[in-house]
């Protein structure tokens, strides 16, 4: 019997010599992620995780990775799961550790994205009488995951975590707390192989109904203004489910748009793609989706910000929606016919039905359908006007629909990681993406400080890939620690930052909204982001004007290592198409020569 | 194109659930966390060598929260069955109250006449108090605290509704 077995001779199942070795709770976690098959953790070290330390440095299956803050962790974690299909894995201290982890798991929660976080907790002797660093994680993270456990005793733990791999990456996937008192991880716990029994109570429905794809494709081919409404549930599907998208939307010659999250699921580039719909999207998609007769949204869940006003959303249509979450149906628009299932199924049986019924929507209707929507697209809501001249202000947009020209002249596989704000929604309207997973952004939550840390997590999943985040200079600062994560793994990331030098977003509800009194609007005292950039051992590049431009983007590519490029772009600049809160899709702002026509109700403003 | 039913109902939701810490917070949570009512509470084990709990929770809203409280219930991991037992069909719901009434002379028999009439018992008695215990449907309860209110009323203590499908069907 060996205490301290070196963990890289145990392989999971070996039952026949194993059986006799006593784990420690530590070797018995470290054995459930091998099993997992996790390569990849993402966490930050501290006294009550240490017995799990100790068994992660005894062993080279698992690979740790040391960010600087808690929540890095978890958004990296987030960004390696989402350009993976894999669970991104987090290992944090007690206290303080887990409550900054707690952002990242509600960015995961709203954004359904698969991560299990383990938190260290002080010993349960020691649990509820204010020890040092004891904070009720559970408790705390209650609300903010898909599901939480307290692991308080051994015999539990190997059970607990298996599950906590299952339901973060089944049904809706989610953010799963697993909590471990250090006396569960220092003392001696049997091991357990994953489960292949059924949950007892949890069974999330992956097949749909077929009799609800019946009567949805039913109402498709008797549409006359069809248009599909996708989102991230498509991509989190799995690839195999934006393949089939790809399928249905051309098969059936309907037009296609989607939400922030969905972007990649249909690729952006082709002509039966709209952009994307909501407050900031595009002109024709945002009156196709106020205009059509059958709507049919697949792993979308009608968010506020993709609405608009709720009783003049799509006032005119036969509702189909597809999700994996019951819940989510009827949560807020009411549909005439619910499917529940995964979004690649419902997909695919979507395109068995069509096939197998009679008939085909009226190709007239369907000709008149598509010469309106290449009208409203005759609008361009995305064109903006760039002076060419070498010294003129750089306009945002153009930095980066240069970024995406010269990155897709590179011939790489491309990640493009954001913060939030307007830079996040340029990005979103004019870089393209023609494949899933590729776009990283926190959409639900709206995390400042959310791309730093993810391009991390892309670039750790995708060493050769060219991972780039689209930043804001306000945003960067929020988790701008990670430089030296980058610069420990030596990790190619270029971080490409519209300063606009404000926190733009802000400053444009507030011109619009307040007055254009910029109330703590202005990023003062900004560091030089190149000399930041140098003392993190990363290349620092600034760009001032045009004539700058496409040189800093074209070193910022070549260049082997980690890049912060300064790009330095209008102020004034507001991110248009816009439909103001409160408003409907028929009521947008196309630019600047109307914001003097806003007339935002007192309601709109609430829901700001 | 559905149109929305904006009147406001009564709902008794019944909740299967595993019997492990933390499951009643999370349900409660999930209550005021997206802003749905509880009227009462009541949980206890039901069965015990299967470790489940069955919680019922009296609540109100639109149709549409009905159902949103069930899908969002349903949704929770350690949640095996959730049924509005008032959509189900007939049902019997019952509480119980312990109510005191503190009084002497003409407002003291008149207590006990009309807690006779509810039959509710006498649990304890005291030269000037009562605690009658009555079990009953909601606004039973509340009509006899009404009452006893003018005669004393000191205190009262209620176990909030349990509830049961009628007839063989169960949830
Ligand atoms: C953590 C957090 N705090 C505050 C906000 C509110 N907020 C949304 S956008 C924004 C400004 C972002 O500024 P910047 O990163 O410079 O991006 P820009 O809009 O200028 O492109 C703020 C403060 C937020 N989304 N997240
Ligand atoms: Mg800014």
């Amino acid at each position: 019997m060996n205490a301290t077995p070196n963990l890289n001779d145990l392989k999971p199942n070996t039952h026949a010599h194993g059986a006799d070795i006593v784990l420690s709770g530590a070797e018995v976690l470290l054995r459930v992620l091998v099993e997992q098959g996790v390569e990849v953790i993402f966490g930050y070290p501290g006294g009550a995780v240490l017995p799990i330390y100790d068994a992660l440095f005894r062993q080279n299956a698992v690979r740790h990775i040391l960010v600087r803050h808690e929540q890095a962790a978890v958004h990296a974690a987030e960004a390696y799961a989402r350009s993976t299909g894999k669970v991104g894995v987090v290992l944090v201290t007690s206290g303080p550790g887990a409550t900054n982890a707690v952002t990242g798991l509600v960015d995961a929660l709203m954004d359904s994205i698969p991560v299990v976080c383990f938190t260290g907790q002080v010993g349960v002797p020691l649990i509820g009488t204010d020890a040092f660093q004891e904070a009720d994680t559970t408790g705390i993270t209650r609300q903010a995951t898909k599901h939480n456990y307290l692991v308080k005793n051994p015999a539990d733990l190997a059970r607990v975590a298996h599950e906590a791999f299952h339901i973060a990456r089944s049904g809706r996937p989610g953010p799963v707390v697993v909590d471990l008192p250090k006396n569960i991880t220092v003392g001696p716990a049997p091991y357990a192989p994953a489960s292949r029994a059924p949950h007892p109570s949890y069974r999330p429905r992956i097949e749909p109904e077929r009799e609800a794809v019946v009567r949805a494709v039913a109402a498709m081919k008797r549409a006359r203004r069809p248009l599909f409404y996708t989102g991230g549930g498509v991509i989190n599907a799995g690839p195999q489910a934006s393949e089939a998208l790809g399928r249905l939307v051309r098969r059936t010659g309907f037009p296609c748009t989607s939400t922030l999250m969905g972007l990649g699921a249909y690729p952006t580039t082709d002509g039966q793609f709209l952009g994307m719909l909501g407050m900031h999207g595009t002109y024709e998609a945002n009156l196709a989706t106020h205009g059509c007769d059958v709507l049919v949204a697949l792993g979308a869940r009608f968010d506020d910000r993709v609405t608009g006003r709720l009783d003049a959303f799509s006032p005119d249509s036969f509702k189909i929606h597809a999700d994996i979450e019951p819940s989510q149906i009827n949560k807020i628009v009411q549909v005439d016919v619910p499917i529940v299932g995964d979004a690649g199924r419902v997909i695919e049986m979507m395109l068995e039905e069509w096939e197998r019924q009679d008939g085909a929507p009226d190709p007239a209707a369907l000709a008149q359908w598509w010469r309106q929507i290449e009208a409203w697209r005759g609008i361009r809501s995305l064109h903006f006007d760039q002076d060419m001249a070498p010294s003129a202000i750089i306009r945002p947009q153009h930095a980066v629909r240069r970024l995406y020209e010269l990155a897709m002249e590179t011939g790489r596989d491309t990640f493009v990681s954001t913060e939030v704000g307007q830079h996040q929604m340029w990005a979103a309207q004019h870089f393209q993406f023609d494949r899933p997973n590729r776009w990283l952004t926190s959409g639900g939550l709206g995390t400042m400080g959310y791309g730093l840390p993810a391009a991390v997590g892309a670039q750790i999943a995708h060493p050769d890939a060219l991972v780039i985040d689209i930043a804001g200079e306000a945003s960067t600062l929020m988790n701008i620690q990670e430089l030296g994560t980058i610069a420990q793994y030596r990790l190619p990331v270029k971080i490409f930052i519209l300063n606009n030098q404000y926190m733009g977003m802000v400053r444009q509800w507030q011109e619009l909204l307040h007055g254009s009194r910029y109330s703590e609007s202005y990023s003062a005292a900004l560091p030089d982001f190149v000399r930041l950039a140098e003392s993190f051992h990363a290349k620092g590049m600034r760009a001032t004007c045009v004539g700058e431009l496409d040189d800093v983007i074209r070193a910022m590519l070549a260049e082997p290592g980690a890049v912060v490029a300064d790009i330095c772009v209008a102020q004034d600049e507001n991110c248009y198409p816009m439909i103001p809160s409160g408003a409907a899709h028929n009521q947008m702002l196309l630019g600047p020569e109307q914001e003097g026509e806003v007339k935002v109700s007192a309601e709109g403003r609430m829901l700001v | 194109m559905t149109m929305q039913d904006e009147t406001i109902v009564s709902a008794v939701i019944s909740i299967l659930v595993e019997n492990e810490s933390g499951v009643l917070a999370r349900v409660i949570g999930l209550f005021s966390g997206r802003g749905y009512n509880i009227e009462s509470l009541t949980v206890a084990p039901v069965e015990q060598s299967r470790h489940q709990s069955r919680i019922n929770i009296v609540t109100s809203g639109t149709p549409q929260v009905i159902e949103q409280i069930k899908a969002q219930v349903g949704r929770l991991v350690p949640v095996y069955r959730v049924a509005d037992l008032t959509q189900v069909g007939p049902h019997v719901a019952r509480e119980m109250a312990l109510v005191k009434v503190v009084s002497t002379g003409e407002a003291r028999t008149e207590a006990l006449r009309i807690a006779e009439a509810f039959r509710a018992r006498a649990v304890d008695t005291t030269a000037t108090s009562f605690v009658f215990e009555l079990t009953g449907a909601t606004d039973k309860l509340d009509s006899f605290i009404d009452l006893m209110r003018p005669l004393g009323l000191a205190e009262v203590s209620r176990t909030g509704v349990a509830a049961i499908i009628r007839g063989p069907r169960t949830i």
